[in-house]
């Protein structure tokens, strides 16, 4: 299926969006992840399920003012 | 003399809150960092990409600083984006501290406040405790109170600007007109002298970046902050006096010698 994960096209075969991380070595990595605009938190990801033409957020900490 | 400042439920000393961005690297930003003596740090979530996972390493650096975070909303637009930005932060960073911005205006980055007060009230309903960077305006500012925020954030003059307080005026009349609430002069200072004249007008503490992280030397001009916020401080419980238009003589008048 295609996804769009941080704003580029992604082929996934990928159920859920702990699938997802962890096909994206993001498994241990301390990131929060949006659907679709809409937060899920890290302990739904288990059971978000991911579709075809979503759009992923995958965020971590960064600098900022 | 006991001088602490309390943001919601969080005593501090320092008056200094310091960013974390625009620093010529890693190491110069700890060393700015620590001559701060802040307490506080702001910091952001961005798209996390590639497998160099350049956000654990940031991470894991302001962690070892044992300081508390204020993790922002920057370059939101709207208020659902900063509500879920603020969700996705609260996660991470594990604070419900949120510095709340909702920008408006590209040229100046100006505060989208009706998008800030409707982000304030909602955040504040589901827990967050809300430090809104907000303009002058006294309504906007009524509004935000309204919605829960226990401090709030006027800036100076636009982000990364340096300008220092465009409008002295509207940031002495918001301090008159809110004697009890932490009010933090954030964005648009670019010297110390800047932070000194907040201190001087009863302001509670400033926030910034880009003056220290594109100064020179950052870390030297960190220090520069800090030592002005302490000055201006000082001079602010001393009482200033008032300005006046004609001169008036220091020196005593009653004595002096006529050699004419």
């Amino acid at each position: 299926m295609n996804l769009t994960v941080n704003g580029q096209a992604h082929k996934s075969d990928a159920v859920t969006l702990t699938a997802l991380l962890e096909e994206l070595g993001y498994k241990d990595a301390t990131v929060a992840t949006a659907r679709n605009g809409e937060f899920v938190s890290a302990t739904s990801r288990d059971v978000e399920q991911v579709e075809d033409g979503d759009k992923i957020e995958i965020l971590a900490p960064m600098k900022g003012g | 003399m006991n001088d602490t400042l309390t943001l919601y439920d969080t005593e501090v000393t320092s008056r200094f809150m310091l960013g974390t961005s625009l620093y010529p690297s890693p190491a110069i930003m700890v060393d700015a960092i620590k001559r701060s003596a802040c307490e506080i740090v702001t910091v952001s979530l961005r798209r996390e990409s590639g497998s160099d996972l350049e956000g654990q390493g940031f991470w894991e650096i302001i962690k070892n600083l044992d300081l508390k975070v204020l993790p922002n909303t920057a370059g939101c637009h709207t208020a659902k984006e900063a509500i879920t930005t603020a969700m996705m932060a609260r996660e991470v960073f594990g604070t419900t501290w949120v510095k709340l911005e909702v920008i408006g205006e590209a040229d100046t980055l100006q505060p989208d406040v009706f998008g800030l007060v409707e982000a304030a009230a909602e955040l504040t309903n589901q827990g967050f405790q809300v430090f809104p960077y907000t303009t002058d305006d006294l309504v906007v500012a009524e509004r935000l109170l309204e919605a829960g925020c226990e401090v709030l954030m006027p800036w100076g003059a636009p982000i990364g600007s340096g300008r220092g307080i465009n409008n002295p005026f509207a940031l002495r009349a918001m301090r008159a007109h809110f004697p009890n609430v932490p009010l933090v002069v954030d964005a648009g200072l670019g010297k110390p002298s800047h932070a000194a004249q907040a201190m001087e007008m009863g302001y509670d503490a400033i926030l910034l970046n880009t003056a220290v992280a594109k100064a020179g030397d950052p870390a030297l001009m960190a220090e520069s902050f800090a030592e002005a916020l302490i000055a201006g401080r000082k001079a602010y419980h001393a009482d200033p006096m008032e300005e006046r238009d004609m001169a008036e003589p220091s020196t005593p008048v009653l004595g002096q010698a006529f050699l004419s």
